[in-house]
């Protein structure tokens, strides 16, 4: 049976939606991890009478970068301190993050492992005699919270069972928030500025992707956590495969944009990440090197990164090259020093770490061995399992290519960039920090009053993962909760009307169905352009000017002078846009926000002379890192009533000793 | 790859109070043709390959091909989920199969505990309700 052969639109998009006007005292925009901390802490401190709503571009049972699960914990501190957690973030970073903001996450990240263990998460555990149990066998062990030992792969890592990682965390948000109080399938497109005082936020409109329906939301506070942007830049996969991003495929950078529309000021927006992942399928490499001790060749069989050339080559970029942890973006650079030198490719060679283990254990061992190998793609990288299979790839008997990815944006992962915002109100914080309304200062609040963010939209302090993006959730749900009761007699106000806020959402319907009868194909008329069609617009002129994959991650000053205008053209033509249906309206606004997201990027990186982060990107006339005129945070802002952008320097504090 | 629909499996959830895939897909890629009363994935090419459609179908009707533009044909991954576990059937394109099987969660669906009583006595404190409640003290870093 031939089902249509349509491209899209089930769901036909009608030029006059349906409108809901909301007013509550916290809205929670996003679903993922950070937006679930938020959702099941956030009732514990509102008073009586005071409303919430969530809403989620997605379902949150498999929403967020989450969804399809992890094989592991990246950050648990355990028997660490925060300070040494500082100083691992700091390395790895390049010396440049907020060290305020990465302390007192890890003062509280491992409450929320600890709460994941509770609802039912499997976590692995050490047995007295140093093996390892899977998360249902190490239940005998008892638990994190009451002094067992988790597997550590690394010294911040921890093993889990997590194929329903989300489900379970979910599970607990929408049980503490009330399903009256969530909205799923609402994408939330833009942040509403209040009519009296443009610093702060009064609200944010929406569309369903279920039925033709605008949401208006006034709030006195809100936290946007939309996670990251991925497909800012052409994958490496041509066709089918552009889906198979290493990050979550539906991250739009809808953080940022929202965040930057609304005036709130963006940090470290040049920083990116380019994970050096197994090739095409993007399953994880972090397993093979910590758990499995595999080696990484070159072409010729070398292990490139412990040759004395990288160790000369990393010295360079000393004293964060020359730590005992080499920070990732060195990794990549050194392996990309291999592929330009035509010592590719990078394999992993699984192999020998595998013979090797095996020459000390029983054939019992071994297949739990193996089994642990293939869990940790099935648990979070399917898709990469299924790459083996075809490939016929048995791991203990072939090696597997390696490759960095294309960029990614994020302040999540090995990555810092975000928005602004404020440290906690403590004594140690310098001031510079701190961000207040009415004399009073709320953690992870942005230079937007009542506006916080968490997860990736917090900027300069990356390795939060999984379990740190839910801590950050809940910190700035608490501050919510004590902003809406600071600010109790505020009165949200919008200077848009409703009607105006229609034509802005539903813009792309009406582009499309006043000129599609035109032309006898919908998806080529010269009135319009499709979604789709933008999207590759903007792949192509990152990729080939905006250091991606096409120039080894290099640019230069006139490559972003060009990129840049290409982008300026794109948003104007982004007026054009045109959606027949809810999922291509979702996607014009996706294609909208990844636009104004990479463009901050790029502005970034032509805003720093030098190349701070090598391996992630490259700006030719500025190599090398110049920490005598660069070893600051570079700030922007925007403002969309001029369309200027504004970038400075701003003073970095170090608070944590070497 | 992108997710299919076996057409003669999938019944469009019709006996259930929503679609489970379209329910689900955090990309909106699964969609109901109500006439046939049949789903299938509108856009191929924006599939993460995540497999919450496959995992959720009561019939399971949904599967994967691997992307067209790198992956040989052949193979599959099946995963068949339990209350406590998931087993995976992996085949591979000479034939050979493998099967795995891991713990998804300790605790019956439903019951995480939300701690719906609990109310945070200090606003103005650093501490998270559960560490509130668990007398958690706030360390203060040794600073330069």
């Amino acid at each position: 049976m031939a089902l249509p052969n349509k491209p899209m639109g089930e769901l036909k998009a009608v030029r006059d939606p349906e409108v809901e006007e909301r007013e509550v005292d916290i809205l929670i925009v996003g679903g993922g991890m950070a937006a679930c901390g938020a959702a099941f802490e956030i009732k514990k401190w509102m008073t009586e009478g005071q409303t919430v709503l969530l809403c989620d571009k997605a379902a949150m049972e498999r929403s967020g970068a989450v969804a399809q699960g992890l094989s592991a914990i990246n950050t648990y501190i355990g028997d660490n301190s925060p300070e040494d957690y500082v100083r691992m973030v700091r390395n790895d970073l390049m010396g440049i993050v907020r060290e305020d903001l990465i302390y007192d996450l890890g003062c509280h990240v491992d409450d929320s492992v600890h709460l994941f263990e509770e609802w039912g998460l499997p976590i692995w555990k050490k047995t007295e005699d140093g093996k390892n149990l899977d998360g249902k066998k190490g239940q005998k062990m008892g638990t994190l919270k009451g002094g067992a030992q988790p597997v550590r792969t690394g010294k911040w890592q921890i093993m889990i069972n997590g194929e329903s990682y989300k489900r379970v965390v979910a599970e607990a948000a929408k049980l503490a928030l009330g399903d009256d109080n969530i909205i799923e399938r609402c994408f939330i497109v833009e942040l509403l500025n209040d009519a009296n005082n443009p610093k702060q936020i009064a609200g944010a409109v929406g569309i369903s992707v279920r039925e033709n329906k605008v949401y208006i939301i006034k709030c006195k506070t809100m936290m946007v956590a939309c996670g990251g942007a991925v497909n800012i830049y052409q994958p490496r996969s041509v066709g089918e495969g552009k889906g198979r991003a290493w990050y979550p495929v539906w991250n739009a950078g809808s953080t940022y944009t929202m965040a930057l529309r609304a005036g709130a000021e963006l940090s470290m927006m040049e920083n990116r990440f380019t994970p050096a992942r197994f090739k095409d399928g993007y399953g994880p490499v972090g397993a093979w090197f910590l758990l499995f001790k595999a080696k990484a060749l070159n072409g010729l069989g070398e292990n490139f990164a412990a040759s004395d050339a990288a160790k000369a080559e990393l010295e360079k970029y000393a004293p964060y090259g020359t730590a005992a942890i080499t920070p990732t973006c060195l990794r990549n650079h050194l392996m990309l020093f291999e592929m330009k030198e035509g010592r590719g490719p990078i394999m992993m060679d699984t192999v020998t770490a595998l013979a090797t283990l095996g020459e000390t254990m029983d054939k019992k061992e071994l297949k739990h061995l193996e089994s642990e190998a293939w869990e940790d793609f099935l648990d979070m990288t399917c898709g990469q399992a299924n790459l083996w299979c075809a490939q016929d790839c048995e791991p203990e008997k072939k090696n597997s290519e390696v490759m960095p990815t294309e960029p990614y944006l994020l302040g999540s992962h090995s990555g810092c960039c975000g928005i602004w915002t404020s440290g906690p109100d403590f004594d140690w914080v310098p001031d510079e920090y701190k961000i207040k309304h009415n004399g009073k200062v709320y953690n992870r609040m942005t230079t937007i009053a009542g506006l916080f963010t968490a997860g990736d939209g917090v900027a300069c302090s990356g390795h939060k993962f999984s379990s740190g993006s839910h801590a950050e959730g809940r910190m700035a749900a608490k501050e919510m909760a004590k902003f809406a009761r600071d600010n109790a007699d505020f009165t949200p106000t919008l200077k848009e009307t409703k009607e105006e806020l229609v034509d802005l959402v539903y813009k792309p319907v009406r582009t499309y169905l006043d000129n599609c009868e035109y032309t006898t194909a919908v998806d080529i008329n010269p009135n319009y352009l499709k979604p789709n069609g933008m999207m590759y617009r903007m792949m192509k002129a990152t990729h080939e000017y905006g250091a991606g994959t096409a120039t080894f991650y290099q640019t230069t000053s006139k490559n972003l002078e060009i990129v840049l205008d290409l982008l300026e053209v794109m948003r104007a033509d982004c007026e054009k846009l045109a959606a027949a249906d809810l999922h291509e309206l979702m996607r014009a606004w996706e294609i909208y926000h990844r636009l104004y997201t990479v463009e901050a990027h790029l502005r970034h990186i032509q805003y720093r002379k030098e190349t701070r982060y090598p391996g992630f990107y490259y700006q030719a006339d500025h190599p090398g890192q110049d920490d005598e005129n660069w070893f600051c945070f570079v700030n922007s802002t925007y403002d969309k009533a001029t369309n200027e952008w504004n970038l400075k320097k701003v003073e970095y504090t170090k608070i944590i000793p070497d | 790859m992108p997710s299919f629909v076996i057409a003669e499996k999938c019944d469009g959830c019709k006996g259930g109070d929503k679609t489970a895939c379209m329910y689900i897909c955090p990309n909106d890629l699964m969609v109901l043709e109500p006439n046939a009363m049949k789903a299938y994935n509108q856009e191929p090419d924006q599939c993460w390959e995540c497999f919450s459609c496959v995992k959720i179908c009561p019939t399971q009707a949904i599967e994967v091909r691997g992307y067209a533009d790198f992956v040989p044909l052949g193979s599959s991954i099946m995963p068949m989920m339990g209350t406590e576990d998931v087993m995976w059937t992996c085949k591979f394109r000479n034939g050979l199969i493998k099967r795995f099987k891991f713990p998804i969660r300790t605790t019956p669906e439903g019951t995480a505990n939300a701690y719906p009583d609990l109310k945070g006595k200090d606003l103005d404190s650093g501490l998270l309700s559960t560490e509130e409640a668990d007398g958690y003290q706030l360390p203060t870093p040794q600073t330069v």
